[in-house]
């Protein structure tokens, strides 16, 4: 079958990294078409604040860059499941006093699972993303996820919880070129959005502040409560649990003869635990909500390296499968800033072999 | 690419300006340029085309020449129609009262919300039944004495309805109101005869028959009195500032004329293959249901819904299969409302967000409908299984 015959939707956002795997896949002779999700929006719940995501400014580049492509443009309603199953989930995991990945489970529900299944309806083989990351197989035709050419550009951290299914019908067009190449790509294909920053905040955030989002939807994580130790013992108050990660040492508004760190949140309580440097690393970690990308638990522990963190380096470590959604990772040295909510993803070398999400230290 | 078919089935969105059309436009751009309004005899070779076109639809709908008023638009029109008839009566002192049905186009409507909002109008939105036909009794009880004007659409866009417009607007006339009505949809089909029909007030927009976008012409009746919403020259007796737009004036004027000159070939053929579409819908599309009235309808218009099927999704995916249409619920930003047309008519919020629209034209082949129905089973079916995972 040739690329003439083959169709790919490609989502796109506006921004420069979708709308060149778009041009680059057009060059390469697919039949494509471009697709945007219109998300949940603060607005539509009766604030001011209105989203970074798909303003009506976003959509018309996107459609822009769809025009100068020549490509049909398609924009999808998907603020009920992404309201259900992204907004609400991250304010239900602030409320359990964890630090939730919203885009790992964006992509985990919505990119590659529901916007995936309206690609395929589509008569399309292949959904493509602007993310940096590629997709190769192994000598026995399994799809294996790897990181983009550029390293420290890799956001294959968040793609993570794909699965063979997932990966057979997907595309990272831009994850083949350096990163410094996909502007210049961008501006060869004359595309409008070429010097436009890429965005960092969550997409559903109006203005980058998930502390104002919290305040407005979940007031009770922002309240102020205790700050403790280990041993219970009140050492000062904080002010409001989400305002806090793990490993913070500034602004905690204590004194105290050594440095203290957040070491844990106690939601029951709504107390913030604080404790010293040691009290502070761990060498091991338990994951849950368990994905390999190969579809099949590793049957025994290997080494491998461990990024707790999407922006944290990959650390070696040991990978201990407990069954099927569960593993527990033991690290060479205690690591700092192990988080419950955030991903542990474990790398071999380029390849994500999959990860989980951080429930505790251990 | 993949080579796609290509049915357009989105007539009463716009429709292709008839060749004849654009040849009949030609010379008055490079030829015949003139400022109409100028006394030199570039202008006045202008003048008489315009004038010669305004005689031309006066002809058509029975009025006099000096009662046509050319304007950008429908909108245009609509706006002209409605907010010069209720600042005219502001002026003269008094408050009132507008009277509308909830199946207008949003030119009709939001000029009435702005009216309301800013200017402290008060309405009277009437109740339609399940077709979307406005009761006559409830027409006469909403009335009032310091009612200033009626506006009822003549045919509905997004089901195609027709209104018992003359009936309605005697019931304005014993009542001394004026009564407005929206003939954007109508005009090209049906009879525009104002005498027989009684209107006071009628919009039409060439863009709908097969004439240029950008060009519609108000009807107002001799004696009616309109305070003008675009201010300047004192083009059109005073009531539409702005130079004439003339290659698109005559373009207006000839496709009117073509349309009513050929109307009986055209309309049947447009039966034809509309009925032949929503035969073939009811039959074979799982869950489809005909809104409007199955008669009283555009012979051009055919508009379902389809049970547990979102319209934007569906538009997608047809027009991938090369078929063009829309829906009343539509929307380019993936926001969708649900039709207030089909809610007025009493459709469910659910069902008002699985419309859509079907208007064959003169290009429209047997071909083109089979495969349409054909598509949309197929389509529907899909998009079903998919709602169900």
């Amino acid at each position: 079958m040739s690329n003439a015959d083959t169709r790919v939707v490609v989502a796109m956002s506006g921004g420069v990294d979708s709308s060149v795997a778009a041009a680059l896949l057009v060059e390469q002779g697919y039949d494509v078409v471009g697709m945007m999700m219109r998300l949940w929006s603060e607005e539509t719940i009766g604030g001011r604040v209105n989203n970074r995501c798909c303003t009506p400014d976003q959509m018309a580049d996107a459609r822009r860059i769809a025009d100068k492509l020549d490509i049909p443009f398609y924009v999808l309603d998907t603020k009920d499941v992404f309201r259900e199953k992204i907004v609400e989930f991250f304010i239900d995991q602030h409320r359990q006093g964890v630090t939730p990945n919203p885009c790992m489970e964006c992509n985990r529900h919505i990119r590659f699972d529901w916007l995936q299944g309206h690609a395929l309806a589509l008569d399309a083989e292949y959904l493509a993303t602007g993310h940096y990351a590629r997709i190769d197989r192994d000598e026995n035709g399994q799809f294996l996820l790897k990181k983009g050419v550029d390293e420290s550009k890799d956001q294959s951290y968040v793609l993570s919880v794909m699965g063979q299914e997932q990966l057979r019908h997907a595309m990272f067009p831009v994850g083949e070129h350096p990163k410094s190449e996909v502007r210049k790509i961008a501006e060869k294909f004359g595309l409008p959005t070429a010097s436009k920053k890429d965005s960092q905040d969550l997409c559903f955030l109006g203005d980058g502040d998930y502390r104002r989002f919290l305040n407005v939807y979940a007031p009770e994580v922002m309240a102020a409560g205790p700050i403790v130790r280990k041993t219970g013992e009140v050492i000062g108050e904080h002010q409001g649990l989400a305002n806090y990660t793990i490993g913070q040492r500034k602004g905690l508004g204590i004194y105290a003869p050594e440095p203290l760190y957040v070491i844990g949140m106690n939601p029951y309580r709504n107390a913030l635990v604080v404790g010293t440097a040691d009290e502070l690393g761990a060498t091991a970690l338990i994951a849950k909500r368990v994905n390999w990308v190969s579809g099949e638990t590793p049957s025994e522990p290997f080494r491998a390296e461990v990024k707790i963190r999407y922006k944290a380096m990959a650390i070696p470590a040991w990978v201990e499968p407990v069954g099927d959604d569960e593993f527990r990772v033991e690290f060479d040295e205690p690591v700092r800033d192990i988080t419950p909510g955030q991903g542990a993803v474990i790398y071999n070398g380029d390849t994500c072999l999959g990860g989980g999400i951080i429930q505790r230290q251990n | 690419m993949a080579v796609r078919r290509s049915i357009y089935l989105d007539h009463s969105a716009s429709t292709p300006t008839d060749p004849r059309v654009v040849e009949a436009m030609m010379p008055y751009f490079t030829e015949i340029y003139g400022n109409p309004s100028s006394s030199h005899s570039f202008g006045r070779r202008a003048e008489r085309a315009i004038e010669d076109a305004r005689d031309m639809i006066a002809q058509i709908f029975n009025c006099k020449p000096s009662e046509i008023v050319f304007t950008s638009g429908g909108s245009e029109a609509d706006n002209l129609a409605i907010r010069g008839a209720a600042w005219n009566a502001r002026q003269a002192g008094k408050n009132g009262h507008l009277i509308t049905t909830p199946t207008e186009h949003d030119a009709v409507s939001r000029t009435v919300e702005q009216l309301a909002e800013v200017m402290g109008f008060s309405h009277t939105t009437l109740l339609v039944d399940r077709f979307g036909v406005v009761s006559e009794s409830d027409f006469e009880r909403s009335i009032r004495e310091d009612t200033v004007i009626a506006s009822l659409i003549y045919a509905n866009n997004e089901v195609g309805t027709i209104q018992p417009l003359t009936e309605l607007a005697k019931i304005a006339h014993e009542k001394n109101v004026l009564f407005h009505t929206d003939a954007v949809q109508a005009a090209g089909q049906m009879p525009l005869n104002i005498q027989a029909l009684g209107v006071d007030l009628l919009s039409i927009s060439a863009h709908k028959f097969y004439g240029p976008k950008g060009v519609g012409a108000l009807y107002v009746r001799d004696g009616i009195e309109l305070t003008p919403s675009q201010s300047g020259g004192s083009h059109e007796s005073g009531r539409r500032a702005g130079t004439h737009n003339t290659p698109f004036i005559v373009g207006m004027a000839k496709a009117l004329q073509l349309a009513y000159e050929e109307s009986e070939i055209h309309l049947a053929h447009y039966r034809a293959m509309r009925d032949r579409l929503i035969d073939g819908v009811l039959s074979r599309v799982p869950n489809a249901q005909l809104t409007g009235h199955p008669e009283q309808r555009l012979p051009s218009h055919a508009s379902f819904i389809f049970d547990g099927i979102e319209s934007n999704l569906l538009l997608s995916h047809l027009d991938l299969k090369g078929i063009a249409a829309s829906s009343g619920s539509a929307c380019k930003t993936g926001n969708p409302e649900p039709s207030g047309v089909l809610l007025a008519m009493g459709y469910s919020e659910k069902e008002a967000l699985s419309s859509l629209r079907l208007t064959v034209g003169r290009q429209t082949t047997a071909e083109d409908i089979d495969y349409t129905v054909t598509t949309l089973a197929e389509v529907v079916e899909k998009l079903a299984k998919l709602a169900l995972v």
